[in-house]
């Protein structure tokens, strides 16, 4: 076979076997060449993994480390069936996850989700110069709609922009049509001068918060305490496996005082109407029903970032925002009248046999002050049923200003009830004190004709007026009112030393307001339920908070009326505020309403309930309908 | 049967090395992609590992002088089929590189190397002077320039690239003048700038760019390489562990079991584990080399040095890549991608290095 190594013919066949290792020398030159190669490539692995591998595994923890929010759910807020009134519904937010965040990715982000680019930076910059904690993301859109999504879901892979996080949150759902908007309040993002105030001073950069009534008053009940995932992703931005996972605490549910029922009946008498309704039940001071119109949209901006909807509700000149139950502070006008007679009675200026002429006014002071109308001579009872000024000018100016104050701060009007509402309004209840302090001058006996009629500088809040009434209604004790059905701030009831007959007289001539002939409160007469009251028609000349609004263009008259039922040991006292309502006549029936409502319902309770079970199918019938009334015989 | 073509002469040493640099590429392409739609990559590897062991044999049993002699067939049928994969081959990642189909299809530029090898090696030795001419050199030059020029209009770069270091060894073995080595680099130096602007593509233009600053691009080619040198320096000492390196497992890395396979080795079994395996190709490079010293012939030499060469500049080009001292060029690692083509023609080249051996003694 060695005919297959050796070519025997050299000249023809080149390829003769010769001598390689002539090529020794150069061969050597390539092995130290590779020797050369081999440390070239050592020493980079040496420089990577050896002299400073920490800054290379900080970044490939950066890479494939993310934080995600797991965020708590705010409790429920229910009324006190425990009928849910707020809930959350399920939704996606995209978050900027700041470890691996790049600002020159904010533009493309933002064209891609239609934000607004400044705003998506200052945002960024925001939650940067804060100081939150280093891995807490930025959440820059809520509610992301399917297209949304698939654009995130397409672009959140380690080569473009691995900082886009989606997280499922839990969003606050809020009644339709503003149902119990302002006792309610909304929630919304922390804002940069919240996060100054020490109030605030716990929460982070980009937590949601209530921002006014009961989602703020009980907002630590509400609010849980947020978690924390820290996941491991791949490139694709997909999760690979949990590193760390901090569950969220959900918040706590709360039961509120409010009747739904009664609030929906409330809600639609002031339909189309700019005022409030309070309903309480004056033995506990629980509200039943507190409406303000007009009313807002709290699913508008309950978000993190305000939609132009909230600049619009901001310049409504109606104010939609302001809860008028507790804090449109407007003069009683008449329904002030029952504390002037209890104040009357308790002091003695007048007693059963006082009578007035009541001519159509009355001089005092060489001013004429004129009444509604001409009612001859009447005493307090005929006073409250007909409202006739004379005579209350005459109580009050028997009384004197300092001695109306009294018994109108022993009601609880000029100072706030304590609602688990911010921002309640005190009032206003003037005096010789109050004069001096504020305008450095005397009170003139004069002043205080129009205030006995409850007009002057005196202002209520609806919720006072219910409150002073009712507690007045049931035997001088003013229960704090409240609208959590377990509230444990609650202040102890203020007890009045004042004589029961005195106020029965009162109450007697409240009921005749609305159940006697010439009674100025007849519509709000209840077959079979002793419904009392008392009207208000209120000049907005002391209206200082409205002022200037597109009330100074109408200067209509206020309509109040306040209402309890039944006559002994009342159950329920409305209180409605109808802002230009002319009449006090004219609120009366809002204040039948809810009241009928609420008697309705607890007539349909006491009903035994059919046993639906035991009923052939097919003779199912609903129970006949049972008058309100015949289930009240003298609760 | 004559002693010199006993098992006993067989490279041993060279096949054990083979085998476990092929193991380590094994599994690290089984860690690298046991969670994604590659799953299947580490057997199908393992079996072209097999295919190129047989490759290997076929290699072995051939006389290498007949394989020369057939060099100018090998070289037309190398040129055909590079143009005929323009003609019916598949786009992939933008580029025509393959024939055959989706399921089964064959890199013919991996090919293309060995004939190159063995066209340089029948050419060299067949010269009769004991310098290169410079008519010889520009011959040559051509011969070995028109497949490379196919190949990189393909387009692909990096392996026309390959083509140069089994000429330059040739011709340096070869010896030649030491001004036409002067004109060579001169005319390097003019044609580089200028083939910078003419003949690289856009991508190859940013590709360099990213090589020299690779944080002004980092989410293009620049990205790969940060990437890959974020999972060298996290491997550290010891290595995070089969499986446990968040760069690869969480594919930031790109293609961890090809081109980018080193880097994910380095950050899976660290410092000590690159020192080994690098180890393992030094001593592979040497004992080609010491075939080369020990051939028989200029021819066997010529070959085993092509063949060394080869490696050693696919070794160089990707795994400084990986650290970052190469630019990107997309060549594999030859043994440990994954790939079929490439390590079927990476064996078929051992197995003339072995051919050489075997046949070393002249009577």
């Amino acid at each position: 076979m060695k005919i297959h190594f050796v070519r025997k013919d050299s000249s023809v066949n080149p390829l003769l076997p010769d001598d390689p290792k002539l090529a020794s020398g150069k061969i050597a030159v390539f092995q130290y060449s590779t020797i050369a190669v081999f440390l070239f490539l050592i020493t980079g692995f040496w420089d990577l993994q050896i002299r400073n591998p920490e800054v290379y595994q900080e970044r490939a923890l950066e890479n494939s480390v993310k934080s995600i929010p797991v965020l708590a759910p705010r409790g429920k807020i229910l009324d006190r069936d425990g009928r849910v009134i707020v809930d959350n519904h399920s939704s996606f937010s995209l978050y900027l996850s700041r470890e691996n965040l790049k600002m020159e990715h904010l533009r493309p982000i933002a064209e891609g989700l239609n934000l607004d680019y400044d705003s998506l930076v200052s945002r960024v910059r925001q939650f940067q110069s804060r100081g939150a904690p280093q891995y807490q993301p930025i959440p820059i859109k809520e509610e992301l709609t399917p297209a949304e999504l698939a654009f995130v879901d397409s672009h959140k892979d380690a080569n473009t922009f691995p900082e886009l996080e989606v997280v499922r949150v839990q969003h606050r759902l809020y009644p339709r049509d503003g149902l119990a908007a302002h006792v309610i309040g909304y929630v919304g993002e922390i804002s940069e001068s919240e996060l100054d105030s020490p109030e605030f001073a716990r929460f982070h950069q980009g937590d949601i918060i209530g921002k006014d009534g009961i989602e703020r008053e009980y907002n630590d009940q509400l609010m849980g305490v947020d978690g924390e995932k820290r996941v491991e992703v791949d490139s694709f931005g997909n999760e690979r496996q949990v590193l760390a996972d901090k569950e969220a605490i959900p918040g706590k549910d709360l039961q509120l005082t409010i009747d739904l029922d009664l609030q929906a009946v409330a809600e639609l008498t002031m339909e189309n109407r700019r005022g409030a309704v309070v309903a309480l039940d004056p033995r506990t001071g629980e509200v039943l029903a507190m409406v303000s119109r007009p009313a807002f949209d709290p699913n508008l901006f309950a978000g993190r970032i305000r939609s132009k909807d909230w600049k619009v509700l901001l310049d409504n000149p109606d104010h939609p925002l302001l809860n008028r139950a507790i804090q449109a502070q407007q003069a009683p006008g008449s329904t002030f009248k029952p504390i002037m007679a209890l104040a009357g009675l308790e002091t003695g200026v007048i007693d059963d046999n006082f009578r007035v002429n009541c001519p159509g006014g009355a001089t005092f002071y060489g001013r004429f002050f004129k009444c509604w109308g001409k009612h001859g001579t009447v005493d307090l009872h005929e006073g409250l049923v007909h409202s006739c000024d004379t005579f209350f000018y005459t109580v009050g100016n028997k009384l004197g200003i300092d001695r109306i104050a009294q018994y109108a701060e022993m009601v609880g009007y000029g100072r706030k009830t304590g609602i688990d509402l911010p921002h309640e309004a005190e009032g206003l209840v003037p005096s010789s004190r109050w004069k001096i302090r504020n305008f450095r001058e005397r009170w003139y006996p004069s002043e205080t004709i129009s205030v006995a009629i409850g007009q002057g500088a005196t202002t209520v809040t609806p919720l006072q007026m219910a409150a002073a009434i009712g507690g007045m209604a049931v035997g001088g004790m003013w229960f704090q009112p409240h609208l959590v059905k377990d509230a444990v701030h609650l202040m102890p009831a203020r007890r009045a030393n004042v004589n029961l007959e005195n106020i029965q007289k009162v109450v007697d001539g409240m009921y005749g307001v609305v159940n006697e002939p010439g009674g100025t409160g007849v519509r709000a007469r209840l077959p079979g339920l002793e419904v009392c009251g008392k009207t208000g028609t209120a000049q907005l000349a002391s209206n200082s908070l409205l002022k200037g609004t597109s009330y100074g263009e109408t200067h209509k008259d206020n309509a109040w009326f306040v209402g309890f039922a039944p006559r002994e040991n009342p159950e329920i006292v409305v209180a409605a505020l109808f802002e230009n309502g002319e009449h006090g006549q004219l609120a009366a029936p809002i204040v039948r309403d809810v009241i009928k409502a609420y008697f309705d319902k607890k007539a349909r309770l006491a009903q035994p309930q059919p046993q639906i079970a035991h009923v052939p199918t097919g003779l199912l019938q609903p129970p006949p309908p049972v008058p309100a009334t015949t289930a009240l015989v003298n609760p | 049967m004559p002693a010199h073509r006993s098992l006993r002469d067989f490279d041993w040493l060279m096949l054990v090395l083979v085998t476990a640099i092929c193991a380590l590429g094994v599994l690290q392409i089984y860690s690298a992609t046991r969670d994604t739609h590659f799953a299947e990559a580490w057997w199908k590897q393992a079996i072209w590992i097999l295919a190129g062991f047989v490759a290997l044999w076929v290699g072995t049993l051939i006389d290498y002088h007949t394989l020369l002699g057939q060099v100018g067939v090998f070289y037309t049928l190398s040129i055909a089929t590079l143009i005929a994969t323009f003609a019916i081959g598949m786009t992939a990642f933008g580029s025509r590189r393959w024939i055959g189909t989706a399921s089964y299809h064959l890199q013919v530029s991996e090919f293309v190397k060995l004939v190159v090898v063995l066209l340089v090696a029948r050419y060299l030795s067949e010269l009769k002077g004991d310098q290169l001419e410079l008519r010889d050199l520009l011959k040559l030059g051509g011969l070995v320039g028109l497949p490379m020029v196919l190949v990189m209009i393909q387009p692909d770069l990096g392996t026309a690239l390959t083509f140069v270091p089994i000429l330059a060894i040739g011709v340096f073995l070869a010896g030649f003048r030491l001004q036409y080595a002067l004109a060579l680099l001169a005319i390097i130096s003019v044609a580089a700038p200028i083939s910078y602007w003419l003949v690289l593509k856009d991508y190859q233009r940013q590709r360099v760019v990213s090589f020299l600053d690779p944080s002004q691009d980092p989410k293009g080619s620049g990205y790969q390489v940060i990437q890959s040198k974020i999972a060298v320096g996290a491997g550290a000492l010891w290595g995070r562990g089969v499986t446990k390196g968040t760069q690869t497992q969480g594919r930031f890395l790109p293609v961890p079991q090809k081109d980018f396979i080193f880097s994910a080795f380095a950050e899976e079994h660290g410092f000590v584990g690159v020192v080994v395996a690098l180890g393992l190709y030094f001593l592979l490079l040497m004992q080609i080399v010491q075939n080369a010293q020990t051939a028989s012939d200029k021819a066997g030499m010529y070959l085993c040095m092509g063949v060394a060469a080869l490696l050693l500049f696919h070794v160089l080009v990707n795994v400084g890549m990986v650290v970052g001292r190469m630019p990107v060029t997309g060549i594999p690692l030859p043994l440990m991608s994954s790939g079929g083509s490439n390590i079927v023609a990476m064996f078929l080249m051992l197995g003339l290095v072995n051919n050489v051996r075997l046949r070393r003694f002249v009577n």
